[in-house]
């Protein structure tokens, strides 16, 4: 058996924290090996180990069958072990060449020789397939171009082995497809690669072998040709895992939400939002479908009153929301579960309970006159925290506190009690494991049978097929197409994600 | 982690100890005895009613001092001006006391509030620079300072006295001095202005742990996005904050103009009873009663300095040395809470 | 009095009240380049003014003709350690790197006060008696018009100020050092998986910043207050930072700006020798250049251009 690499019994600890507890992964020269797991099973600390970026409490770790201590990426690099990060490790004002020869760069005299940097980064990206523009910013290209980068970086340090770290959450289903070409390319050329991923479709398609983790533990390594994508998630996650949401016919009523023509600038004054319709009507949940950059944050930010709207109209049961105050817009019935629950769910620093109350501390009951009345606060706090199955010590433990899964509970316990006409979701599930999903899935499924109207957006497909009523593809701006969740395909939608238009005529409201 | 329950006491604590500790290290080291140098500054400051009465007129600005940069700081601001408002503040009590003849319940609580408007508006600049240019305050306060030493100046010589170095004295019926407290007290300079400072201690308590705007200052400062996007208005309250704060450092001026001195003179440098308040500030870890005990903490370690130089030939300025350390060693805090932790692995 | 004559008298004592501010400054730069807020600067000057003043009057009568050079040698040195302290707290111990910048300027002030008491028994030093000389730059002085003006009857340690800021943009911009030091402050984690020592190379840039620091008080001390007291440095260290931020984290910006604060600073000595400044009073002299530098942040909006990283201490591991 020709193993490339070896760790054999790796644990690691953050404190009493296990993150990888005696965990093997043996991976054969040449091949594509996926490390699968959900999120923070383990999977990523487990490479971080092998990338040097941290060391473990025990273990072994083999390298081409020898014993090795990989003590910082020094010595991975050396050792031809090269990492492409899932966050891009580049520096924003530096050039793509910059950024591949950072840390060893070519010298002339004592200064860096740019120009033999730029030829051999041009050299390197014709031989791999790998397009790049040696001298422009980072900050200036596209992301597709930025994970090339990050492939760069690998291969100027002579990387045999290249680890990829859920490389495709950024990419649309055709690039995906281009990434997985690269790879194939890259074993063609002798390199082996470990894949962090837990998208089962991509590890059917491209892998030839598959370990399992599951909560720090690795469960087993099978052949990717022997098992399928069922027994795979019933391994990553400990028991049957249904695919589909239960849910009934949704009995949309009266349009709630009505976009016309929407306009929404930029830092750059380029339209974001070009000219965007969208319809959500009570009783249903609407999906938007796109990648990541396409106006859909910007879209959230202006109905929400976070982005000022250059010009159309955003209407709520027929009042006029545009432009309006964050506060005034939820005073008007507009709830609100952020992409970024950190940075505008909550604020960590204040107890939970006081959390509950963001949006309505200055009404009454839970103040007067401008002073806070903290048993009325705290009242409502319990009895969300309990209708909401929040686990916490109690409701004056900090929200920091709280793990990720519960303080996403918390956040859409505030905003459903405040009882809105539209709830929008941005990103409601990210980062969460199985069982906070399904809860909150649940929760607006529930939400949408009460017959308020419900806005998800996602960048994670599976969920906007799954649980929408509508899908509406956002692309440049606009929304390009609106399909029945049910008689749609992922193939369809990443076409239309990707800017191909629909045979039928034009877009629907 | 249990550490973390007690931390919020001990880690001052500790800081302290530590100062006081490399503080005879360096009396050591530079040829003085600490033991004697330490009974000195207790001495200096408690040692009798002159001394008692001394200390406690030296906290009374320093906790204003320090309310006004706690109240910053809660709010996610560093006011370093403190030094500013509190020079401009004291010039408005003055100027107020010096220039009307009221009755005492009238001329005292104006000249306060003279006081208090000055120091809220030179604050208020910064506060506006940050909020709408994201000038960072720091930098701005620490100009403003200079600017308001050498205005004042300008001022008392040619408003205030006539190219003189001093103003008149405060009417009487702007004084917070009083012969009953200067009676028990040997005739020291305590005068009523303690009072003003606890009264403003409460007031910032209250203001910030139980109204809706403290509520709004709090989130501020820890999250502006999620303020905002809870409906809040960012900028507004960032201003606030620092006016308020300005207002505290103001009053704390007016407590120097109408108390300790009852009139103003041409200063060649800054008092440091501003710096000093950063520092109380972070040992009372932002709070107003922590504010309030590490005020009574600085204000014993500075009149108690006085003593050194002539019974333990110690200079005053080991007790600036001193603070220093302290503030060190509270920033440093990951650095004593891993202390703490290791220790109670130990102990198990 | 002439235009030119006014010139004469503004320009030369503009560049040399610059000069501490530009060697300042370009300290702050390689400081918060590698991502380490340095409000300490200040008290760095403190250092380096003591330590320049106090070396110059103890071996004056040894030392001779060398005597400031080596007391700013020494000034700089002294400023690297001492910086130490910021450096272990801010980025060993994870402290708040204002707060600490600011203790680090108590402790200065506290401690060197302390230390001319005990030294000389009062509380301040002597007048030095050896200083900088000056100079005429061979060829440039023979420019007309500009010669005289820029390159002439300056002090070497002012020019040595302009050449150096032009050698610390070449560091920065052009060798790998300085590639490595701008990508921890702007992204440490990418820095750190390229196989960069995060903490080492901050602690480099603070320390550097604490030997210009140093040069600058020594200087400042040297040239233009001649002796040490509580209020030889008053905001020259702020100054500083701020042309550093005027002049967005580049070494020629921070120069610049620098030029410019040392010709406001300059104004309001030389004023009243200037017939058209002689009626205004002293006091708007005295603010010009506070009042001048709030207004370039304001103007040039604020911290923009920070390296981004800048203020945050580095975690190893954290996601």
């Amino acid at each position: 058996m020709d193993y490339v690499i070896e760790m054999l019994n790796i644990r690691k600890e953050f404190g009493s924290f296990v993150a990888n507890d005696n965990i093997t992964l043996q991976v054969k020269k040449g091949e594509i090996h996926a490390l699968l797991g959900e999120n923070g099973a383990g999977k990523s600390t487990l490479m971080n180990v092998l990338f040097g970026l941290y060391q473990p409490e025990g273990g072994e770790i083999r390298v081409k069958g020898e014993s090795v201590k990989i003590t910082d990426p020094n010595v991975a690099n050396d050792l031809g072990i090269g990492m492409v990060h899932q966050h891009f490790m580049l520096v924003d004002t530096f050039s793509v060449t910059e950024n591949i020869i950072l840390g060893s760069e070519p010298k002339k005299g004592g200064k860096i020789d740019i120009k033999k940097a730029e030829a051999d980064v041009r050299a390197l990206s014709e031989q791999y397939g790998l397009a790049v523009d040696p001298t422009a910013k980072i900050s200036d290209i596209s992301v597709g171009m930025q994970q090339r980068v990050e492939i760069l970086k690998t291969l100027y340090r002579g990387a045999e082995i290249l680890i990829f770290d859920e490389p495709t959450a950024v990419l649309t289903p055709q690039e995906i497809q281009e990434l997985i070409q690269i790879m194939k390319a890259l074993v063609n050329e002798g390199k082996s690669i470990i894949l962090i991923t837990h998208k089962l479709k991509e590890i059917m398609e491209v892998c030839d072998r598959v370990t399992v983790i599951r909560r720090g533990k690795g469960i087993g390594t099978l052949n990717v040709s022997d098992t399928n994508p069922t027994e795979l998630a019933e391994l990553m996650v400990g028991r049957e895992v249904k695919f589909t949401t239960d849910k009934e016919e949704a009995k949309p009523t009266e349009p709630v939400l009505e976009i016309q023509n929407l306009v929404v600038k930029d830092a750059r004054h380029i339209n974001t939002v070009d000219g965007l319709n969208l319809t959500v009507r009570a009783g249903e949940i609407v999906g938007i479908a796109g990648v990541d950059g396409n106006g859909q944050s910007e879209l959230i930010e202006a109905i929400t009153g976070l982005r000022k709207a250059e010009s159309g109209s955003i209407k709520l049961n027929g009042k006029e929301l545009i432009n309006l105050s964050p506060r005034k817009i939820t005073e008007t019935g507009v709830g609100h579960i952020p992409q970024d629950r950190h940075k505008h769910g909550l604020v960590l620093d204040f107890p939970i309970g006081e959390n509950m109350v963001l949006q309505t501390y200055y009404q009454e009951p839970f103040s007067k006159n401008g002073i806070l009345n903290f048993n009325q606060i705290y009242d409502k706090a319990r009895k969300l925290i309990e209708e909401y199955d929040v686990r916490t010590p109690d409701e004056y433990t900090k929200a920091r506190a709280l793990s990720g899964g519960n303080q996403q509970k918390a956040i859409i316990g505030r905003e459903v009690d405040r009882n809105p006409d539209l709830l929008i979701a941005a990103q409601p599930t990210r980062g969460l494991d199985v069982g906070a999903i399904e809860f909150i899935h649940k929760r607006l499924i529930e939400q949408r049978d009460q017959g308020k109207a419900v806005l998800l957006l996602s960048f994670e497909l599976d969920e906007v097929m799954n649980v929408s009523d509508r899908i509406a593809v956002i692309y440049e701006g606009k929304i390009v197409a609106i399909v029945d969740s049910k008689e749609t395909t992922e193939q369809e939608l990443g076409l239309l994600m990707a800017g191909s238009k629909k045979k039928e005529a034009g877009v629907t409201s | 982690m249990n550490v973390g329950r007690f931390s919020g006491v001990l880690i001052p604590l500790l800081a302290v100890v530590l100062g006081i500790l490399v503080g005879s290290i360096v009396m050591l080291v530079s040829g003085y005895n600490p033991i004697e140098g330490y009974s000195a500054l207790l001495y200096g400051a408690f040692g009798d009613p002159y001394y008692i009465g001394e200390t406690i007129r030296q906290v009374t600005p320093y906790i204003l001092a320090g309310l006004a940069v706690a109240f910053a700081f809660r709010t996610g601001l560093f006011n370093i001006g403190v030094e500013g408002q509190l020079l401009v503040g004291w010039l408005a009590a003055v100027w107020v006391g010096v220039s009307f003849e009221l009755p005492k319940v009238i001329h005292l609580p104006l000249a306060i509030l003279a006081a208090a408007a000055a120091g809220a508006l030179w604050a208020f600049i910064p506060g506006i620079l940050k909020a709408r240019f994201k000038v960072h305050e720091v930098i701005v306060t620490i100009m403003m300072n200079y600017i308001a030493l050498h205005v004042t100046n300008a001022i008392i010589r040619s408003v205030l006295s006539d190219k003189g170095f001093k103003s008149e004295k405060v009417h009487e019926s702007a004084s917070l001095r009083s012969d009953f407290l200067q009676s028990i007290t040997d005739y020291s300079t305590l005068h009523y202005g303690i009072i003003i400072s606890l009264i403003g201690a409460v007031v910032m308590w209250f203001l910030l742990e139980k109204t809706t705007k403290g509520y709004e200052l709090r989130a501020v400062g820890f999250n502006q996005h999620a303020s905002h996007y809870a409906g809040m208005n960012v900028n507004q309250n960032i201003v606030l904050a620092m006016v308020i704060s300005g207002a505290f450092a103001g009053v704390a001026g007016a407590m120097e103009g109408l108390g300790t001195f009852e009139n103003i003179s041409v200063k060649g440098g800054f008092t440091g009873v501003g710096f000093d308040g950063i520092a109380v500030a972070l040992l009372g870890g932002n709070t107003a009663i922590g504010v309030v005990l590490a005020a009574i903490l600085f204000g014993s370690l500075k009149i108690g300095a006085l003593e050194m130089p002539s019974s333990a030939g110690v200079p005053v300025e080991l007790v600036d040395i001193i603070i220093a350390l302290i503030i060190f060693f509270v920033a440093s805090s990951y650095l004593i809470r891993l202390i703490l932790t290791r220790l109670k692995k130990e102990g198990k | 009095m002439d235009f030119l004559t006014v010139l004469q008298i503004i320009i030369p004592s503009a560049i040399f009240f610059a000069a501490p501010l530009i060697f300042t400054a370009l300290g702050g730069v390689f400081s918060e380049r590698s991502g380490v807020v340095n409000i300490g600067l200040e008290g760095l000057m403190v250092i380096g003014a003591f330590v320049g003043i106090v070396f110059n009057l103890t071996f004056a009568d040894s030392l001779g003709e060398l005597t400031p050079w080596l007391a700013v040698f020494v000034a700089m040195i002294c400023g690297a350690i001492f910086s130490l302290l910021h450096a272990v707290a801010s980025i060993s111990f994870r402290a708040d790197q204002v707060v600490s910048g600011v203790a680090i300027n108590f402790l200065a002030i506290g401690l060197t006060l302390f230390l001319v008491k005990k030294i000389y028994g009062k509380g301040q030093t002597d007048q030095i008696q050896v200083g900088f000389d000056k100079i005429d730059i061979p060829l440039l002085s023979d420019i007309p018009l500009i010669g005289p003006l820029f390159f002439a009857n300056g002090y070497i340690p002012s020019y040595i100020a302009i050449a150096l800021a032009f050698i610390v943009w070449y560091v920065i911009y052009k060798t790998p050092f300085g590639l490595r030091l701008r990508s921890v402050g702007e992204h440490p984690m990418a820095a750190d998986t390229m196989g960069i020592n995060v903490l080492k190379m901050r602690y480099i840039g603070v320390m550097l910043s604490g030997a210009l620091a140093g040069i600058g008080g020594g200087v400042y001390a040297t040239i233009i207050s001649r002796d040490f007291t509580h209020a030889t440095i008053s905001g020259q260290g702020f100054m500083a930072l701020a042309a550093m931020i005027f002049g967005k984290w580049h070494p020629l910006g921070a120069m610049g700006a620098a030029l410019f604060f040392g010709f406001a600073q300059s104004l309001s000595i030389v004023g009243q020798s200037i017939p058209l400044l002689k009626d205004v009073p002293t006091v708007y002299l005295l603010i010009a250049p506070y009042v001048l530098t709030i207004l370039a942040l304001t103007g040039f909006i604020g911290r923009a251009d920070a390296p981004k990283a800048l203020g945050i201490p580095y975690i190893k591991g954290k996601r």
